[in-house]
């Protein structure tokens, strides 16, 4: 119907992008007006937010989203205009409309009717405004007691019809059966069908179908006209109280219920469109890129023409030449590499009313900071990383910090801080989550850890091994861990996501003063940093980021220990050390250890040691996905595409972490061991 | 030669959409984000229609239209408000402003043609 005559079809998936950010202005400056702290401009630009969506829903032919934020910035006008003053009910009330329209974008995004009470809030929101209408200040009141103002449910039978030539302007008028079918319930509704002309008059492109839809609801009667407001023109309609009406019994009793024909109607949902996304990109970041290709096609140009007539005499000229395709080449990777980065702010944003909500519900009172919101991350790892961290900051209101009364008894302040912080480290994007509470126990992850069977009960770990554990599979288990005082709620998951995104998470904890959460993630998952190996004759990348440094051993320091498999004595510390050639089945590779490298990795906190022949240099690669294009490799991130043109794969460091403890390589290993027996005890 | 419109609005999607339907009529478009920002766009570039948004930050639309009627060579351009009021004291402001025409949102393209084929010659 509409969709397909629809001028502005195109331009949805850019509405919703841009009302997220409405949305998110709006929850931010509520949160701010509830704090006091939000200024007059403040308000303006919140009100402005909801004005927009308004104004482009009811241009895109989004009904639902256009009647609510309708009655939404009406209050929202008020108090713009000091003719209404704010009260923490009255917050708390505009905050839950943001939530219902955040809610309404999302069903229209995804083409289904939102299962949110949209009839209530709007009355609501209306109770409001009607509160300061008759003089009383007592928005708070009205807005309470909202759901009372209707005295009692009453049912209305509303009849609606279209004007034929409707569908023209774009208009939809199952919209507005549907948003009736919000209203209330015992909704029923008939279509007469008495309009409609013989099958050779039949114009496909007209409304000639009528509908009387009976609905029993305590909206008011001006909620229920909201329906129409965007359809005025283009129909008639009436309603009328049936509620005393005797004829009303059984009216419903065969009728489809509307549902059913709403759904009917629309036919197929459409796809959600969570897959079809689209980035918004300032121009300038686009002009950069016009002026950087510009550049690059310059240097390519000298290049070509030094080409035609190269003598050697000439050769310095094009070295210079290749130096300045090289830098544009380079820039223009980066600039391209930006347009993907979105500020670590869209998610940090949701923050402020999470801890608000959480806080508020347990009884801690909680001073949540922001810093480097601005810095930039992918945007492909802005939508991974809100789960991880809304679990992190949950687990350090929940379980890092105190209670007030504890906090004083600690000599504390009685308002504890979670600080959330993002900042680039040498080619990585760092996200933080800290707080100031009672820190991890490490005596009771210890006994978890044994209880669970991950450690020993002899064995010797280090506090930060022990605080590693909490990321461990299993290491909460259910019904135990709520009285547990570190974390350990889900960790593993936090682990498993950072992970993903080929990140690594690590715990750093002092007793009474509090934990934090590291999270590092690399600036884009499209490229990396690789150190080139050589084992047998093949090469292979290992990602920079978990690179420590590359040695040649002393033979004196690799041992064998029963049942830890190989390890290597670096500075007195012992790493277990996998080789790579036994994982990937090199047989010509160096198998002796002091005539081979072994590049010391680090994942998760845990060190361990690759042995390869040779370390061939450094570079950066493009990732390309294995299992799209072959099957997945233990082992194995992807495949990258060298210089030279030859292909070498990329390695999963984690995975070969794993490597060292399985039993399976401990049996590859034992095949290809020379260590003198005397090594072994030495 | 094909002419020129000014779009002002603080949305880039109602820009976009604004853009798109005079692009379809033949027009070239110069956008901008708020009153002021439509103000520097215009230093030096002659358009034939302006069509502006009333609520947007920095400077809204009336200041807009007031600040632009006062230069010489934008006092015959035909400005049109696109916005969601519809109040007749809105209205009225508008026309005091200098405004030629009021479009209330949601609009459509072919009624935005209607209109401004009505005020561009």
């Amino acid at each position: 119907m509409s969709h397909e005559t629809d001028p502005f079809a195109e331009f949805s998936e850019a509405f919703f992008e841009e009302a997220a950010e409405h949305v998110a202005t709006v929850e931010d400056g509520l949160l701010r007006l509830d704090a006091g702290t939000l200024g007059v401009e403040g308000m303006h630009g919140v009100f402005r937010a909801v004005h927009s969506i308004k104004g482009l829903a009811a241009t895109l032919g989004f009904g639902e989203v256009a009647a609510f934020t309708h009655e939404f910035e009406s209050v929202l006008d008020r108090l713009r205009s000091g003719t209404m003053v704010s009260t923490p009910a009255l917050a708390q009330l505009l905050l839950r409309s943001n939530d219902t329209l955040k809610t309404l974008l999302d069903a229209s995004r995804a083409g289904r009717a939102s299962s949110v009470p949209v009839a209530e809030e709007t009355a609501a929101l209306k109770a409001v405004l009607h509160g300061t209408n008759t003089g009383a200040p007592t928005a708070t009141t009205a807005a309470v007691d909202a759901t009372d103002v209707a005295t009692g449910p009453r049912q209305y039978s509303i009849r609606f019809l279209p004007r034929p030539g409707l569908f023209a302007t774009g208009q939809d008028p199952m919209l507005v059966v549907r948003e009736l079918a919000e209203l209330g319930d015992e909704v029923s509704v008939v279509c007469e069908t008495t309009r409609l002309p013989a099958i050779d008059a039949l114009d496909p492109e007209q409304c000639y179908l009528i509908w009387v839809v009976k609905v029993t609801t305590t909206a008011a009667r001006d909620v229920i006209e909201q329906a129409f407001m965007f359809i005025e023109d283009d129909c008639e309609y009436s309603l009328r109280d049936v509620t005393d009406d005797p004829s009303r019994a059984g009216v419903a009793a065969f009728a489809p219920t509307l549902k059913q024909v709403a759904a009917a109607a629309v036919g197929d949902p459409k796809p959600v469109a969570a897959e079809a996304t689209s980035i918004r990109v300032p121009t300038d970041k686009v002009d950069a890129l016009v002026d950087l290709v510009g550049e690059l096609v310059i240097s390519q140009a000298m290049v070509n023409q030094i080409a035609t007539t190269f003598d050697l005499g000439r050769l310095k000229e094009l070295q210079d030449a290749l130096a300045s395709l090289d830098r544009s080449t380079r820039d223009l990777q980066e600039r391209v590499m930006s347009v993907r980065m979105l500020p670590v702010a869209t998610v940090f944003n949701r923050f402020p009313r999470l801890v608000r909500d959480v806080s508020g519900k347990i009884g801690k009172k909680v001073r949540l900071e922001l810093q480097g919101a601005e810095t930039e991350l992918d945007k492909g790892m802005i939508e991974r990383i809100g789960d991880p961290l809304t679990h992190l900051v949950r687990n350090a209101i929940d379980h890092g910090l105190e209670t007030p009364a504890d906090r004083l008894a600690a000599g504390k302040s009685d308002t504890g801080t979670v600080m959330l912080r993002a900042f680039h480290e040498g080619g990585t994007v760092v996200i933080e989550v800290s707080d100031d509470g009672r820190g991890l126990n490490t005596g009771r992850i210890r006994e978890k850890a044994i209880t669970n069977g991950l450690i020993r009960a002899d064995e010797v770990l280090s506090d930060d091994e022990l605080h590693a554990l909490i990321f461990a599979p299993g290491f909460s288990t259910a019904a135990q861990v709520s009285d547990l005082s570190g974390r350990g709620v889900g960790m593993d998951v936090v682990k498993r996501n950072v992970e993903g995104m080929s990140g690594s998470v690590a715990v750093a904890s002092t007793p009474g003063q509090g934990s934090r959460v590291r999270i590092r993630l690399p600036l884009t998952l499209a490229i990396l940093d690789g150190l080139i190996v050589g084992v047998g004759g093949a090469s292979y990348v290992l990602p920079l980021l978990s690179v420590v440094e590359s040695l040649r051993p002393n033979p004196r320091d690799v041992r064998t220990i029963l049942g830890d498999g190989e390890v290597l004595v670096v500075r007195g510390e012992s790493l277990p050390f996998v080789r790579l050639h036994s994982v990937f089945g090199h047989p010509t590779a160096t198998t002796e250890p002091s005539q081979a490298i072994v590049v010391i990795a680090e994942t998760d906190g845990r060190r361990f040691g690759l042995m390869v022949d040779d370390v061939l240099g450094q570079q950066q690669v493009v990732i390309k996905n294995l299992e799209a294009n072959y099957r997945k490799l233990d082992g194995v991130m992807g495949a990258t595409i060298l210089g030279d043109g030859r292909v070498s794969l990329i390695c999963d460091i984690q995975e070969l972490f794993r490597f060292t403890t399985t039993r399976r390589h401990a049996a590859d290993i034992g095949a290809t061991t020379v260590g003198a027996p005397e090594d072994i005890f030495a | 030669m094909a002419k020129t419109a000014l779009v002002v609005d603080d949305s880039t999607t109602m820009r976009e959409m604004v853009s798109y339907s005079l692009k379809e009529a033949g027009f070239e478009t110069l956008t901008a984000g708020d009153g002021q920002q439509a103000l520097d766009v215009l230093q030096g570039k002659s358009v034939d229609l302006i069509i502006s948004d009333l609520n947007m930050p920095v400077m809204d639309g009336l200041t807009f239209i007031k600040n632009a009627r006062q230069r010489e060579e934008l006092k015959g351009v035909p400005i049109l408000m696109l916005t969601t009021e519809s109040q007749a004291s809105m209205k009225e402001q508008g026309k005091a402003a200098g405004a030629t025409g009021w479009l209330v949102k949601p609009f459509n393209p072919e009624m935005l043609l209607k209109v401004i084929a009505k005020v561009v010659p």
